[in-house]
């Protein structure tokens, strides 16, 4: 790693509580990424890969140990705290896209700059990623009238059009067929090498883990 | 679109109500107008809207017209019916001597004991035509002439006959009186409390004013009570539409807050959205208020008069608005409180 780590997890566990049974999602992981680093995280359903993406983008907290984004500690934050991390400097991508069905592809990716309290308008510079992700000609359409492979587009859009120092991918393949997602994960890898965008991706497919610089294992919790 | 319509019909509740209340009190102070009169004299303890017997001697009027600038003093009965109607007895001459007396659209006046004027709402509404029979306080009229609407009251026989039936004779319930001067109206009725102490006596300008939704406690309390009901009703139709929509966007509302939305977002929406809702159903509510409008006036045209009372329009919104935020907050404490991750899984 050339630059210093953008993500610092150290012994992080997670815990659920499942009726009366505790379910240990997370059983102490370590990992580094770093600055402008693409990583993929591989393992089988189960592993606690998707648990680590929520506890990333700050959309459930940790039960133990310290996750470090951008130097910002996330264990102890507020609801509030987590909300803003989530606003500016992670970027999230889905496996369903997660696009709001009501919303154009083009207010689906305004609301995001909006919500973050920035110019709605788009600047020369996300206009061309909007031309580099090929869907400069759909922002006006519903997520209905978008293909699987369109629509993720518009969802890796957004996940940064506020520039956020991480891109958080969830299974970003999951529902495509093998065309649209080669074609999305060589946007993802086109984006972390023109943009020097961070990515970290979950996945269960070795094939989309390829893309990656660097591929971590994950299984029952733990990084292997 | 059913809680826009449920909102709707909240507030077409209480503007009719209002209308209606407005309606009735208006059309007694213009039917007391109608009859030329420039003072009211009535018993002690009567009130505004109404009279349940006749205490006064009908010895009384010729007293009174015995008083300074007083030229004439007419006595008339009233029989209260169901709800706001009343059968008044009156001396027909005596009436036209006070002001021209009733203008006949069909027929004319009594002739026998039994006859009746009716005017042309009442008519209209119990399809009724000179010759025509009607059964009221146990004994059967014969309709002998149908008035035009505006003077006195809806329904008048001869004053004896009624006194009679009632157990009333040589008793009047109520007595108009003529002046020389109209201009000095409350000089003499100041005089006439002086002399008649106790008896509920009002320049006709004063009486008509005390004809008001504020003057009458009971339709002030009935007023209130239907507003309260119009709060819950919105309340819980919003709570319900609310509940429904948070259920339904429980992804989206997942999606926003994954994003970085705030609660205050969240809040801003739903209750951006409830205001919308409160103010499609009260224009809609005023619109259906034109509706109930007709409908009285073509079904019930004697019974029940609403007027269009726009100042009430901005009160009728601000309780559906009030009502329905209300509604929402529950909902919108729900939707707050969503755990995203489990939001994002919802199907």
């Amino acid at each position: 790693m050339s630059e210093p780590a953008i993500i610092q997890i150290i012994g992080l566990t997670k815990t659920y509580q499942v009726g009366d049974v505790p379910v240990h999602a997370l059983r102490g992981v370590n990992l580094e990424v770093g600055k402008g680093e693409f990583v993929a995280i591989i393992g089988a359903s189960g592993s606690g890969k998707s648990t680590l993406f929520h506890v990333l983008g700050g959309l459930t907290p940790a039960t133990s140990g310290t996750v470090r984004i951008n130097g910002r500690d996330l264990a102890g934050m507020t609801n509030e705290e987590r909300t803003n991390l989530r606003k500016t400097v992670v970027g999230f991508v889905f496996q369903k896209y997660n696009l709001l069905p009501t919303l154009s592809a083009e207010d689906n990716i305004r609301i995001v700059r909006y919500i973050a309290n920035r110019n709605t308008e788009f600047d020369p510079a996300f206009q061309e990623v909007v031309g580099l992700l090929g869907i400069a000609d759909r922002m006006k359409h519903k997520p209905r009238a978008l293909s699987g492979g369109q629509q993720q587009r518009v969802a890796i859009a957004r996940g940064i059009v506020n520039s956020p120092a991480i891109l958080l991918a969830d299974e970003p393949t999951g529902n495509l067929d093998s065309e649209n997602s080669a074609a999305v994960l060589k946007l993802m890898k086109d984006l972390n090498r023109r943009l020097g965008q961070t990515i970290l991706m979950i996945t269960h497919d070795s094939d989309a883990a390829s893309y990656a610089d660097r591929v971590v294992r994950m299984r029952d919790g733990c990084i292997v | 679109m059913l809680s826009v319509l449920a909102i709707a019909v909240e507030v077409t509740m209480i503007l009719t109500l209002v209308g209606v209340s407005y309606g009735t009190l208006d059309g007694t102070a213009n039917r007391a107008r109608g009859v030329g009169a420039d003072i009211l004299f009535r018993p002690p303890g009567s009130s505004a809207i109404g009279l349940s017997s006749a205490p006064m001697s009908d010895k009384l009027p010729k007293l009174l017209m015995q008083e300074p600038h007083v030229t004439f003093a007419m006595g008339t009965m009233v029989q209260p019916l169901s709800g706001f109607d009343t059968i008044n007895g009156v001396d027909l001459e005596e009436f036209r001597k006070l002001n021209g007396g009733f203008h006949y659209l069909q027929g004319g006046p009594p002739v026998n004991d039994d006859d009746m004027v009716v005017d042309e709402f009442y008519a209209r509404q119990k399809h009724l035509h000179v010759g025509d029979t009607v059964e009221l306080i146990n004994h059967t009229w014969k309709i002998s002439g149908i008035s035009e609407s505006g003077k006195l009251a809806r329904l008048c026989v001869k004053l004896p006959v009624l006194q009679a039936l009632t157990g009333n004779p040589g008793h009047l319930s109520q007595i108009f009186i003529k002046l020389d001067d109209p201009g000095r109206a409350q000089e003499v009725v100041d005089a006439l409390r002086l002399k008649y102490p106790g008896y509920q006596i009002y320049t006709m300008e004063e009486f008509t004013s005390l004809l008001s939704i504020n003057s009458v406690g009971l339709l002030r309390n009935f007023i209130g009570v239907v507003i309260g009901i119009a709060v819950v009703v919105g309340f819980i139709v919003v709570f319900m539409a609310m509940y429904t929509a948070v259920l339904e966007r429980t992804r989206e509302i997942g999606i926003l807050k994954a994003v970085g939305g705030s609660s205050a977002l969240i809040l801003n929406i739903l209750f951006r959205e409830t205001l919308v809702l409160a103010l499609l159903g009260s224009v809609l509510g005023i619109v259906l208020t034109y509706g109930t409008q007709w409908l009285m006036r073509h079904v019930v045209p004697a019974s029940l008069v609403q007027e269009t009372v726009y100042g009430w329009w901005p009160i009728a919104t601000g309780v559906a608005i009030v009502g329905a935020l209300l509604g929402a907050i529950v909902p919108g404490i729900k939707a707050v409180n969503q755990d995203v991750t489990e939001a994002l899984s919802y199907e």
